[in-house]
């Protein structure tokens, strides 16, 4: 799961890792206001998505003004503010279609000394947490990784502990901080250690970490994801969840318990398992056709599920036929071909429909298929379902 | 011969009294695995369906004798129930459960990097030496004995291999889920050395799939130290990148972990990969019959 960077940056000042003064803004008003509160001769106004590249980001509705400004006074303030909220921001992660901006964060303004990467993800050819830096503040870390692999500075995170001193001091020194910001950096990354290891973080990325004049490390950036699988011992973390920022059909697919994500392509797919799924997307494009999703419907269909799978495939416009393509192992054939019948009286199919099965009952769901009257097309086979499927459309 | 399982390995089910648990002790039992039990904290002294339950691993071990344990416990549980199956030295373990904190993976994967036990999952469908030891949840009967090594990432992706391997005739001597999550106890390259040595098994057959880099460093293992014939199928060509396609683990970050560089490292080590999931088998096949005009 997401979270927007002032909820980050909340959660890292509740942990002691520091971060820059910041107000929230939901109105011109409150962006005025927040910039006479912080009382600097600057601040910094910012768009809050759930997207990088935000700074050099356009909005399609004002197409001179960026997703993240520097303002010097409380009008300067307003006017960006209502030029930024309620449009829709494009930037290099959010596709051409973009994301409205709901939420502004005005922050004080920094007297940066450096700017650096800062990264914790679990790795998995370490099998644990890896906390990367770079001097290269600013710039995409993939970037850096592809021409400048130098530049890019690893050590293992201990699951238990976090990042020891010795650890942070081996950064400072490979990246050149000296005397007060030394002793920051060792503040810093362990308080930003335990917070990953503590929170049950699957990514956190600080981009730039800054270090100001006096020496002092600070998260200028934050954007941190949670282990979906972890949020049973994080209650609290749900209230942080921003739906506007999803998909509405893969929450709603979620809701329903399978596992969906949107595609470009026109034919609808509904399979059981994920490598599976993956691979009759594969199948599909193989056979010169495009996918339009990933579904995975997940070991134990039931007829609510599969009703539930056809609408939420059938709500997308650009659907115009779709594949289903069942392995029965413990889920038997008929069992699923019953869920389909059902679901398909329900539903009110006005698509093709080609079913391919392969596995328990499978003789029997077949004839179950046949018998129905519906007109579903039967496919033997991979290629044979792929080729099916693409013609009908 | 075969590798990790086969008729002489005793099973308990961590998390017996739970549905799923119950049901594929049942269906493992049935297929001719040597269920010898299963472990439910607090229900230790009863039985279930025939099974005796015990409140602990140590003492599951102490009275059947187990070797290999099959956990089905929730995700909360799950790396608790792995370091205790450790501790009471069962050999193999084998986590079906999904949904594990990945951050409970990393402190079970670095007790389980310094021990005699072999983790093969979490979020796997198990282990299978056909007719001889099932433990898993995949269907039984789409298996024959046979020569063929297969280890996949994946679950019904792994079943379609098997199903096409059968119908052309190549038995299987043990397949292995090894699990759709970012840190699984067992890689590639574990069962590359264990199918290499293994004098039953006569060529393998991998299933990878998009994000990290487990194929690519099974490419390199390959290459050095493989001598048996090598198909495989990698999922995900046409997933789009940043987006985690069900598996927490099959997520393209960055430009790394695609499909395309996956499968130019594969064939660079003389792996034949199949270009469609329709041709797995075939693509065995073609492997093998390579090899022996060599």
């Amino acid at each position: 799961m997401k979270i927007h960077e002032y909820q980050a940056k909340q959660l890292f000042a509740a942990a002691g890792v520091p971060v820059p003064k910041g107000i929230v803004a939901r109105t011109p008003e409150e962006a005025a206001a927040a910039f006479k509160q912080l009382g600097g001769p600057i601040a910094v106004v910012k768009s809050q998505i759930h997207a990088g590249g935000r700074g050099k980001g356009t909005f399609k509705e004002q197409s001179q003004q960026r997703g993240v400004v520097l303002v010097k006074s409380a009008q300067d303030a307003k006017d960006n503010a209502a030029r930024m909220l309620g449009n829709t921001l494009v930037t290099k992660q959010t596709g051409p279609e973009g994301k409205q901006v709901n939420v502004l964060y005005v922050e004080q303004g920094l007297d940066i000394a450096r700017e650096l990467y800062l990264g914790i993800v679990v790795d998995r050819g370490m099998g644990g947490a890896c906390l990367i830096m770079s001097s290269e503040g600013g710039m995409e870390i993939e970037e850096v990784a592809a021409h400048t692999p130098e530049k890019i500075l690893k050590e293992p995170i201990d699951v238990d502990y976090g990042i020891f001193p010795y650890q942070a001091r081996n950064m400072a020194f490979r990246l050149g901080l000296e005397g007060p910001a030394l002793k920051s950096t060792e503040a810093f990354l362990k308080k930003l250690g335990r917070f990953f290891l503590d929170s049950d973080c699957s990514m956190t990325e600080i981009n730039p970490l800054v270090v100001t004049k006096q020496g002092e490390m600070l998260a200028l950036d934050a954007k941190v994801s949670f282990d979906d699988n972890a949020m049973f011992r994080h209650e609290k973390f749900k209230e942080l969840r921003d739906l506007a920022e999803e998909n509405p059909m893969e929450v709603r697919a979620g809701e329903a318990g399978l596992s969906f994500v949107k595609l470009e392509g026109n034919i609808g797919c509904l399979v059981n398992g994920a490598g599976l799924a993956m691979s009759t997307m594969d199948l599909i494009k193989l056979h010169g056709g495009q996918p339009a999703n990933f579904l995975d419907v997940g070991g134990g269909a039931n007829v609510d599920q599969v009703t539930e799978a056809f609408r939420i495939l059938l709500a997308d416009k650009n659907v115009r036929g779709v594949l289903v393509n069942i392995f029965g192992g413990i889920m038997k054939c008929d069992t699923i071909v019953e869920a389909l019948l059902g679901a398909y009286e329900k539903v009110g199919f006005n698509v093709p429909l080609v079913v391919r099965l392969e596995g328990t009952n499978v003789e029997k769901a077949r004839e179950m298929l046949a018998a129905s009257g519906r007109p579903i097309t039967s496919a033997n086979g991979l290629t044979d379902a792929a080729k099916k499927i693409v013609a009908a459309i | 011969m075969s590798i990790l399982v086969n008729r002489h390995t005793r099973v308990i089910c961590q998390g017996i009294t739970g549905k799923a648990g119950l049901f594929h002790s049942q269906k493992c039992r049935e297929y001719g695995t040597q269920m010898v039990g299963g472990v439910t904290p607090g229900k230790g002294g009863t039985a279930i369906d025939g099974f005796p339950v015990f409140n602990t691993v140590e003492e599951a071990v102490r009275k059947t004798g187990a070797n290999a344990s099959m956990i089905f416990v929730p995700p909360p549980f799950c790396g608790d129930a792995i370091l205790e199956a450790e501790a009471a030295g069962i050999a193999v373990i084998i986590a079906i459960t999904e949904g594990t904190p990945v951050l409970d993976m990393v402190r079970v994967h670095r007790r389980i990097a310094n021990s005699q036990s072999r983790l093969v999952g979490p979020n796997c469908p198990g282990v299978i030496t056909p007719g001889e030891c099932k433990i898993g949840i995949m269907p039984g009967y789409i298996h024959k004995a046979g020569g063929v090594g297969l280890m996949s990432r994946s679950g019904t992706l792994t079943y379609e291999a098997v199903w096409q391997l059968t119908n052309l005739g190549l038995g299987q001597s043990t397949c292995v889920g090894l699990g759709g999550d970012p840190i699984v106890g067992t890689s590639f390259i574990d069962c590359l050395r264990l199918f290499q040595a293994d004098p039953q098994t006569d060529a393998i057959l991998m299933m990878g799939e998009i994000g990290g880099n487990a194929e690519e460093q099974a490419a390199a293992y390959i290459k050095q130290n493989v001598t048996k014939p090598v198909a495989a199928f990698i999922a995900g060509r046409t997933a789009p990148p940043g987006k985690r396609m069900g598996h927490a683990g099959a997520i393209i970050s960055g430009g790394s972990g695609t499909a395309t560089e996956k499968v130019a490292a594969l064939e660079a080590a003389g792996v034949v990969v199949a270009e469609s999931p329709a041709d797995m088998g075939t693509a065995m096949q073609r492997a093998i019959a390579a090899r022996r005009n060599a």
